[in-house]
């Protein structure tokens, strides 16, 4: 099975501090750390494991800078067999119709079988694996926690669905899916699988060579454009009810009742 | 020129969501404001009905796709269903809920027929000529404003941050026809806990964390049945497997917003704050005084939770008597 895996690069946001700029177009970039999205980083894991049930390649594609080819590196350190960098001056201020519209034209190069994204990630939508899906007119199935191969015109899925209700679907190949977090445990990357692929070579592919045109994609394509970023208010921290156990209890009541909607 | 507004709803076996009467009062709200009608779209099977109940909250019109084939969602019949609509009623804005299924559902039909979507808002408005969108981003952490270009701008919209409200007035049913094409995605098998309160719309959300020190929640879950509540967890619960992820509320899990979330042995990883620092009143139990979760909520306790819980679903029990 030929499968893709879309990955991107993303401010770690349970590491970092996130600040606006003072213009409020955008976040404080600098010392930012950086890393592949979660979400994306089960996809990749989930990718290998059914590669190597039933054979095939995973190939990792990731739209971004010259940073994000450690991304690219990280998740063939581990197991990838492929990577491919989207790297064009023309993809920046892409909006997620953006983002799939470039996929696209790479999926069109390739033969495959299976296109996984992550289900979301931290700066984006939860979009672009659906909107890939549709421009491709691919089947598309979200939140995927649970992957069986059929054959290879086939597979079942199975979703989450409202309530925490559980789904299966029967799906024909060639289809999109997005993966949610839990579906397996990813890998652990140690130095020495990342120095495995440190001198691998990975393919730069910029909007001539997937034949784009440049009007489409980037911040002259986007419909969704930045207006302004700010931080929401903060609370002002909890108050910290004290007293004899009853006294916390009896005060807590009174204030669920006035606040908490309860009756 | 645009001929309404747009809400599309969501229900299940003739149940809608709550967050269908909000994005239908959201809706409502708009339409008043640019003086336009309310057109609210219904794809199901046997759901003529129940389909009524959207009159209640202002729809004037409301489009019914009844057909045997469409009783379980499939993404590719509702958007073809759905672009048909939108093409024939020339909307000037479309709204759903931010559902696992409504967010399928806008990114395709957002590809589908070339419009600008804003995933998860949590408000939406006009200004000027622009449709401006906000939008929680980087776990929250920050508020992203985005203008919407071209048309009709979709917004799904994140259940519990818009209010329900009812309208009186004539509501006209309308049954449409088209074709939903072949099924694609083929739903081979569907699991339903009937009675299990959604977490995303819950009213009152009672989570459970390391502090719970296994996987017996038994405590947690009995304040939550006496407030009606819906039962999440801490990341770290799940990842050992004292919970199952579906309930987990964090950055990679479900975003809640509900009047009431009580944080039972939750020290409040950024990851967990993500998940819910947007409900409305938030009361934090943990033995550690100096918990990230107090510097978030807005009441808190310094306590066991074993001890101060049941104490509290007890009053709550006497409450609801």
């Amino acid at each position: 099975m030929e499968i893709l895996v879309c990955v991107k690069r993303v401010p770690d946001s349970s590491e970092n501090e996130i600040e606006v700029k003072g213009d409020g177009t955008d976040i404080e970039r600098d010392d930012l750390v950086y890393s592949v999205n979660e979400w994306d980083n089960y996809a990749v894991e989930e990718a290998i494991q059914i590669r190597d049930k039933v054979g095939g390649t995973v190939t990792v594609a990731s739209v971004g800078d010259e940073e994000t080819e450690e991304v690219i590196r990280r998740e063939m350190a581990m197991g990838a067999d492929n990577g491919i960098h989207l790297m064009d001056d023309a993809f920046e201020g892409s909006d997620g119709k953006g983002l799939a519209t470039t996929l696209k034209a790479l999926v069109e190069q390739g033969s495959y079988d299976l296109i996984l994204t992550g289900a979301q990630a931290d700066d984006g939508a939860g979009q672009v694996g659906g909107m890939l899906a549709a421009m491709l007119d691919y089947p598309f199935a979200s939140l995927v926690n649970l992957i069986e191969v059929v054959d290879d015109k086939k597979i079942k899925v199975g979703r989450e669905i409202a309530g925490g209700n559980q789904e299966m679907n029967e799906i024909d190949l060639p289809c999109v899916l997005s993966i949610q977090t839990g579906i397996n445990e990813p890998r652990y990357v140690g130095i020495r699988g990342i120095r495995k692929v440190a001198s691998v070579e990975i393919p730069v592919k910029g909007v001539s060579d997937l034949g784009i045109d440049a009007g489409v994609v980037g911040a002259a394509g986007a419909k969704v454009k930045r207006l302004d970023y700010f931080v929401p208010e903060l609370g002002e921290g909890a108050e910290m009810l004290e007293g004899s156990t009853e006294e916390i209890i009896e005060k807590l009541i009174e204030l669920l009742k006035a606040k908490g909607g309860i009756k | 020129m645009s001929a309404c507004i747009f809400a599309i709803s969501e229900q299940i076996e003739g149940a809608f969501r709550k967050v269908s009467f909000e994005a239908v009062s959201e809706g409502r709200r708009l339409a008043d404001g640019l003086g336009l009608p309310l057109v609210a779209a219904v794809i199901g099977s046997g759901v003529e009905e129940a389909a009524e109940a959207l009159g209640r909250y202002g729809a004037d019109r409301i489009l019914l796709a009844d057909r045997p084939e469409l009783a379980d969602y499939s993404t590719e019949a509702y958007v073809r269903i759905l672009a048909e609509c939108i093409r024939q009623e020339q909307p000037s804005v479309v709204l759903l809920g931010a559902t696992a299924q409504g967010k399928d559902l806008a990114a395709r039909l957002s590809a589908r027929i070339d419009a600008p979507l804003a995933m998860d808002a949590t408000g939406i408005r006009l200004d000027g000529e622009q449709w401006v969108a906000a939008r929680p981003m980087y776990g929250g952490k920050i508020i992203a404003e985005v203008i919407l270009e071209g048309n009709p701008p979709i917004a799904a919209l994140r259940p519990n941050a818009l209010r329900i409200e009812e309208k009186e007035g004539e509501s006209r049913m309308e049954k449409i026809d088209v074709d939903p094409g072949p099924i694609q995605v083929k739903t081979v098998d569907k699991t339903l806990e009937t009675g299990k309160i959604e977490l995303t719309e819950a009213d009152i959300v009672v989570s459970g964390g390391r502090g719970m020190g296994g996987s017996d929640y038994t405590v947690v879950e009995a304040l939550a049945e006496a407030l009606g509540a819906a039962v999440g967890a801490s990341r770290s619960a799940v990842d050992e497997g004292w919970r199952p992820h579906a309930d987990q509320v964090g950055q990679t899990g479900k975003v809640v917003s509900p009047n009431l979330y009580i944080a039972c042995g939750i020290s409040g990883a950024i990851q967990h704050l993500a998940g819910m620092s947007t409900s409305k009143v938030i009361v934090a139990v943990n033995k550690d005084p100096e918990a990230p979760i107090f510097a978030k909520a807005d009441y808190g306790v310094v306590g066991d939770l074993f001890e101060i819980v049941p104490l509290i679903t007890e009053e709550a029990k006497k409450l609801r008597g």
